[in-house]
């Protein structure tokens, strides 16, 4: 059970190897070690790697096999760590796809892929979580969008759109569980220097980890829907959401 | 507002934080309170009263919570004996209206009157006479329990599982009906006296010299006072007022008790309007208008015993992320943690209203009641501040390190360790619930936190 400061007892991260989610995690249990985690990925040294990340700072890690594009895997990963209690409080659905949009865009089976894990996928887990934690009666999904889900640009709107459908889901998904005690918190960064950002150009206000999951903790424990990384990007995208189209376009974003 | 059907609301406690998702089910009678066992699902069933505990005692999330308000028959009164027999969802509010006048008073009352019997005996609540009387279970004769077979029991203080119900929480089963002794009176007010202390050692002082010549003790500190005025405060005891004490214009209605609520609260607050500045100006003020010292004032029950219910909902006035209550008890000897901890408190500087500190007489014999020899401190705090869990936890460990606990009625945030540690019988305790509640059919979200 979450706590009335917000301390939690049990979290399940799907996309166990996100470089947020881990920081989220560790920001999440920072007053309060021994809380029991879980990592869904898949195998692998990334997964092992992120085991050991969270283990020196005092966390009960198990992880979990997880793979967004099969509806099997993740139907069982989900069950079985629900079906094992006790109650999860937050499950931070972190999995994605970058990828190299200028191809992305033009090539089917890239397209295509993107589209299963970062929306199909996101939306199936979406589902099966909201049932559990409809069941339990409490407990908050933190779902990673991005702002690229706000406004198609030229440069990724392959991954906008996918985004962009996700971001709608949770949104709805947040209001149609309010009354059941679930929390959907909807998280919009910006530029994130991780590892699916590595070798790309840091966009202005371009940030690390650790930044955006101190926002998300602040969310989470604010009972916030929406947040934005950093949070003067709600501005920033309101007003280019505001330009004429042939201004935005030759905007060098 | 008690329609008979099941809905699924989100509830909180006092302190209007963690909301959790619950069928609310108003309690029918005994056979179908039974009957609702059976068809409990698998996140169980708790009791729930007027839900002042602070925390997450009387929710139960994603199962069913039972609105006991619904049973609030007085059964029988017999003023020879001074015995009473309610059902449990009967409140002190409700009592003190209809046995003052007949002379007879709840033997303790907490800071509201707006509690259940069945949820003071389940917190095993205690008041300002602590010291004399010793908290609620002392003072039930017996209750009548509905354990997780569905049968219900008759208990009496000679069975250990009405030592384990007394401040139990509701976990070894439902309370459904409680026999208690009540106090006699003269009238329905009190003589108080009234001293202003400059700091934390004057209190203490004080308390210990001459609180044994009152009946109700409690002193209010000014948590935001630091150096040589750390831990000032108002002290203010008393006893109920014979007769001959009260003015000729009171004594024809010497026990009239008609408290009225002056206003609800609205639910426009923002969070973070107790902010160490307004506190701070309220708390000067508090401090500067009580008299240096004032003997044999006549103040009524309401007055003295429940300042805050003349304001109904006052909770909201923390905002929509609400606070918490921080009590404990340290034993007698642990005087420099209880200085400690208040100088940690005004230290971060946390906005709380005052403080409330009492000093507890012998332990009651219930495995999990809070009430130990010593000093009790009470704060209410707005949750919000991102340096609160650091601060709490510090407190936690000073706490415990004096051997001392908290109280799980008010609790919201302890982690499940502690009160292991806290409560040296909770395996006792545990094992009369497993014969009890094998199946955890009662359970509540301050069970699942806490593992209890």
């Amino acid at each position: 059970m979450k706590d009335s400061l917000g301390n939690v007892q049990r979290v399940l991260v799907l996309g166990g190897t996100s470089d947020i989610a881990l920081a989220t995690v560790t920001a999440l249990t920072r007053d309060r070690p021994g809380v029991r985690i879980t990592l869904a990925a898949r195998p692998g040294d990334r997964r092992t790697a992120a085991v050991a990340s969270l283990v020196t700072v005092g966390l009960l890690v198990t992880e979990v096999d997880f793979e967004a594009t099969d509806r099997t895997s993740y139907e069982r990963a989900i069950a079985s760590v629900f079906d094992a209690g006790p109650d999860v409080d937050v499950v931070i659905v972190a999995f994605g796809l970058l990828g190299d949009q200028e191809h992305a865009w033009q090539d089917i089976d890239a397209a295509l892929e993107l589209a299963q894990v970062n929306y199909t996928a996101a939306v199936g887990c979406g589902v099966l979580v909201g049932q559990r934690l409809r069941a339990q009666g409490h407990g908050a999904i933190v779902a990673m969008s991005s702002v690229a889900a706000e406004l198609p640009r030229r440069s990724n709107f392959l991954y906008g759109s996918t985004k962009a459908g996700m971001d709608a889901f949770y949104t709805g998904l947040g209001d149609a569980l309010a009354s059941d005690g679930v929390q959907v918190l909807v998280v919009r960064p910006g530029f994130v220097r991780t590892k699916m950002t590595a070798g790309l150009d840091a966009a202005p206000l371009s940030q690390v980890p650790e930044q955006v999951a101190d926002i998300i903790v602040a969310g989470l424990r604010a009972g916030r829907r929406t947040v934005w990384a950093p949070s003067a990007l709600r501005w920033v995208m309101s007003g280019l959401r505001h330009l004429p189209g042939p201004v935005f376009r030759r905007l060098p974003i | 507002m008690h329609t008979g059907h099941a809905s699924k609301r989100l509830l909180t406690g006092w302190g209007a934080t963690s909301p959790s998702a619950a069928t609310v089910l108003p309690a029918g009678t005994d056979a179908e309170l039974s009957g609702l066992l059976a068809t409990a699902g698998p996140r169980g069933v708790i009791a729930r009263g007027l839900g002042r505990s602070y925390g997450d005692a009387a929710q139960n999330s994603g199962g069913v919570v039972v609105d006991m308000t619904t049973r609030n028959r007085v059964l029988s009164v017999d003023t020879q004996t001074a015995l009473v027999e309610v059902e449990a969802g009967a409140s002190l509010d409700q009592l003190m209206r209809l046995l003052l006048p007949l002379g007879l008073f709840v033997p303790v009352t907490p800071g509201t009157r707006q509690v259940t019997v069945g949820g003071a005996i389940a917190a095993d609540i205690h008041g300002k006479n602590h010291h004399v009387d010793g908290s609620l279970g002392r003072h039930i004769l017996s209750l009548d329990l509905l354990v997780a077979d569905g049968t219900i029991h008759h208990l009496t203080p000679e069975s250990p599982v009405f030592w384990a119900t007394v401040g139990g929480m509701g976990l070894t089963g439902l309370i459904v009906r409680a026999t208690l002794r009540m106090k006699r009176v003269e009238s329905a007010y009190c003589v108080v006296d009234t001293e202003r202390c400059t700091n934390v050692d004057d209190l203490l002082e004080r308390m210990a010299a001459t609180d044994d010549r009152y009946t109700y003790s409690v002193a209010w500190i000014d948590c935001l006072a630091h150096g040589l005025s750390l831990g000032r405060s108002v002290l203010t005891r008393g006893s109920s007022a014979p007769l001959e004490q009260l003015p000729a214009q009171l004594r024809d209605h010497a026990l009239d008790f008609r408290p009225r609520q002056l206003a609800t609260a609205p639910p426009v607050f923002p969070s973070g309007l107790l902010n160490r500045a307004t506190v701070a100006v309220f708390n000067e003020a508090w401090y500067h208008k009580a008299p240096r010292e004032r003997r044999g004032e006549i103040q009524s029950i309401a007055a003295f015993f429940h300042p805050l219910d003349g304001v109904a909902r006052w909770n909201r006035i923390y905002g929509p992320r609400g606070f918490l209550q921080y009590q404990f008890v340290v034993p007698f000897g642990a005087e420099e943690t209880l200085r400690r901890c208040l100088e940690m408190l005004s230290h971060a500087g946390q906005a709380s209203f005052l403080a409330v500190l009492k000093r507890f007489g012998p332990a009651g014999r219930g495995h999990l009641s809070f009430p130990v020899p010593g000093w009790t401190l009470a704060l209410d705090i707005p949750v919000g501040a991102p340096i609160l869990n650091r601060l709490l936890n510090r407190l936690d460990e000073e706490v415990m390190a004096a051997g001392g606990r908290h109280y799980l009625a008010k609790d919201s945030r302890l982690p499940a360790d502690a009160i292991a540690q806290m409560y040296p019988r909770l395996d006792e305790w545990r094992a009369i619930v497993r014969n009890t509640n094998p199946d955890r059919v009662f359970t509540s979200d301050l069970a699942r936190r806490l593992e209890l």
